[in-house]
């Protein structure tokens, strides 16, 4: 932020007229002015609590007593906390199969839409409302719909002769069942990328029909290139989804466990044997809970550092789009 | 084997047509069947609640689909069974204060990088994308520890505050609205005289009005949604729950069976299926503009 923020102030070399040269200070000002509110809140919202992160992250601190440096005895004691590696796995394991599955699943449901001829507006309205309920009110939904023995999903399956599996009450089942949660809430994924597949331009494929390409060809050899900026952003969007996943694990794991009980006690937090113990949910827990800042602050960098890492991902590839508008519009 | 063979391409003649077009109607009634078993699968978890909504208390958990009588009395009786309209002021609180502070915020910044020429813009956007994907839990511990020292958590004032400076996904969506409005009117107007504050006020906020609205949704159902901010601020204090955090522990806390609970997930996902239903251009509009324009 301060490296951009410098070369707002410096700007360019001094110009020789004093006149244009006092136009642009006044200019600059003119810029920080409507910029004011956003860096203060950038430096005392991000900037700081980055940076203190960190430092808190060499630290014991339990929020009453001074923090006392620690050196790397946090990330050393990561190695020896058996959750710890529980929630990396945990959270590796949703990063992988909901960023596979979201992406996917809102892909080909897009696809379909964008061939429909009827039915447009109320199909795509039904596939996007699901994903502005509140998170804890999708999993209480799917806690229900789920549950085994006469829930509607397991009488459904019953009469295809299957038998639906334990989902939040099973510890191989219960993070399949958080990655049906986000499937159903990934309308948003779904328009955009219902957006990107229609603004495909309609020559291409009818130059293809000409050639002799069949519908799936044509997908495969012209959607999917065409749209494949967006769906990089959809991958980075659902890494970070995954990587963040806290609240579904939160109410589905108290569900579960049947005392739905968030506040107060950490007993089913993870429930089914840690199964749902997230890493930010073991971030929270030892923060929060258990007042470990430190402990938490070292987490919480780890966290920063795998989801820079995925963010950085997406702004070399809108760097160098920006660019190219850049150079064909002039603007 | 032979008929179910691809016919070569050769100048189309009658009985080929005729098959092509039977097997335009097949593709029809497949996709649209697809169309409709995709909308039904969003769709029937929200009926499910409702019909377990208005079921009797022995029968909510139980393998009936449809109540057998229609309790309707179940969503006063919620009420009287917790302060819900308690968690509702707060959450009001909460989303209406937020997002008029990102207003405020929010449209000088997103003015800024899109309308103004400058020095450094294009770095500062970035930061901003980087601020939008940053995890809520990264930043907690050392704001926690802020707040906390200035005596405000067990409050919702620590999760209101930064609106009113900065909030990274609104001033992202807001400029991707303002690029949008072409650059002759804002210059117009400075032909005009117009200072950049009054080309702002007076150009660009009526024309972005679209976006503005979009941004001013997501703002509100981004913070009515929120479970993760309540529950590290007021986790501890009942009194100043929200909606989405009294949900959480609502059956257990207050001893009711399911179809309360269901009940009470209907009632707060109320508010996003009004707001869509009022403004669904601005809503689709919006969520495409996260996407596609980088």
């Amino acid at each position: 932020m301060t490296a951009a923020l410098e070369r707002v102030d410096t700007g360019r070399p001094a110009a020789p007229a004093r006149g244009r040269s006092r136009a642009r200070t006044r200019h600059r000002l003119t810029v920080l002015a409507f910029l004011a509110p956003a860096i203060t809140g950038f430096v005392l919202f991000f900037g700081y609590p980055l940076v203190a992160t960190v430092v808190f992250s060499f630290t014991r601190y339990d929020l009453i007593n001074p923090p006392e440096f620690v050196g790397l005895a946090n990330y050393l004691f990561m190695l020896d906390d058996p959750l710890f590696l529980t929630s990396i796995y945990n959270t590796l394991w949703l990063v992988v199969v909901v960023t596979i599955s979201r992406v996917v699943f809102a892909l080909g449901v897009a696809s379909v839409i964008a061939r429909l001829r009827s039915g447009v507006g109320l199909i795509r309205t039904l596939c996007y409302l699901p994903s502005l309920a509140p998170p804890v009110a999708a999993t209480l939904v799917f806690f229900l719909v789920m549950r085994p023995n006469g829930g509607p999903l397991d009488t459904a399956l019953g009469w295809f002769g299957l038998q639906g599996p334990l989902w939040f009450s099973d510890p191989d089942w219960a993070k399949p069942g958080l990655a049906v949660i986000l499937l159903w809430v990934s309308g948003d994924l779904v328009i955009i990328l219902l957006a990107a597949v229609l603004d495909v331009p309609q020559e291409q494929y009818e130059a293809a029909e000409l050639d002799g390409a069949g519908a799936l060809r044509r997908w495969w050899h012209i959607t999917l290139p065409t749209i494949s900026p967006v769906l990089l952003f959809g991958v980075v969007n659902s890494v970070i989804v995954a990587l963040q996943l806290f609240t579904q694990a939160v109410v589905a794991g108290s569900a579960g466990s049947g005392a739905a009980d968030v506040t107060g006690n950490t007993r089913n937090l993870g429930f089914p044997d840690n199964s749902t113990l997230t890493f930010p949910v073991w971030l929270y827990t030892q923060g929060f809970r258990y007042f470990d800042m430190g402990y938490a602050a070292a987490m919480a960098t780890v966290l920063f550092v795998v989801s820079f890492a995925a963010t950085a991902v997406l702004v070399q590839r809108m760097r160098r789009s920006s660019h190219q508008e850049e150079g064909g519009s002039g603007a | 084997m032979t008929e179910t063979l691809p016919a070569p391409p050769a100048p189309a003649g009658a009985p080929q047509r005729r098959s092509r077009d039977a097997r335009g109607v097949l593709d029809w009634v497949a996709l649209h069947s697809i169309g409709l078993a995709l909308g039904l699968m969003f769709a029937l978890p929200v009926l499910f609640v409702l019909l377990t909504a208005v079921m009797g208390d022995d029968e909510a958990f139980t393998s009936a689909l449809w109540p057998s009588e229609w309790h309707w009395e179940n969503f006063a009786l919620a009420f009287e069974k917790a302060p819900l309209l308690k968690y509702l002021g707060n959450s009001l609180l909460y989303s209406l204060l937020a997002t008029a502070g990102m207003l405020l915020s929010s449209i000088p910044a997103a003015y800024a990088l899109a309308k103004l020429r400058w020095r450094g813009r294009d770095a500062v956007f970035l930061l901003v994308v980087g601020a939008m994907m940053l995890p809520p839990q990264v930043v907690a511990v050392p704001l926690y520890d802020t707040w906390s020292s200035l005596g405000l958590t067990g409050t919702l004032w620590p999760l209101i505050a930064p609106y009113f400076l900065f909030d990274a996904f609104s001033v992202f969506l807001l400029r991707q609205f303002v690029l949008t409005i072409p650059q002759s009117y804002v210059d117009a107007a400075r032909v005009d005289g117009c200072g950049e504050f009054q080309a702002m006020v007076r150009i660009v906020v009526p024309m972005a009005r679209p976006g503005i609205a979009a941004t001013s949704l997501f703002c509100f159902l981004y913070t009515w949604n929120d479970y993760f901010g309540p529950l590290l601020y007021t986790g501890e204090r009942p009194d100043q729950w929200t909606l989405s955090l009294a949900l959480a522990s609502f059956k257990s806390l207050h001893q009711v069976q399911w179809n309360l609970a269901m009940a009470v997930t209907l009632l707060i996902m109320i508010p996003a299926i009004v707001l869509f239903a009022f403004a669904q251009r601005s809503f689709v509009r919006g969520i495409t503009f996260t996407g596609v324009k980088g």
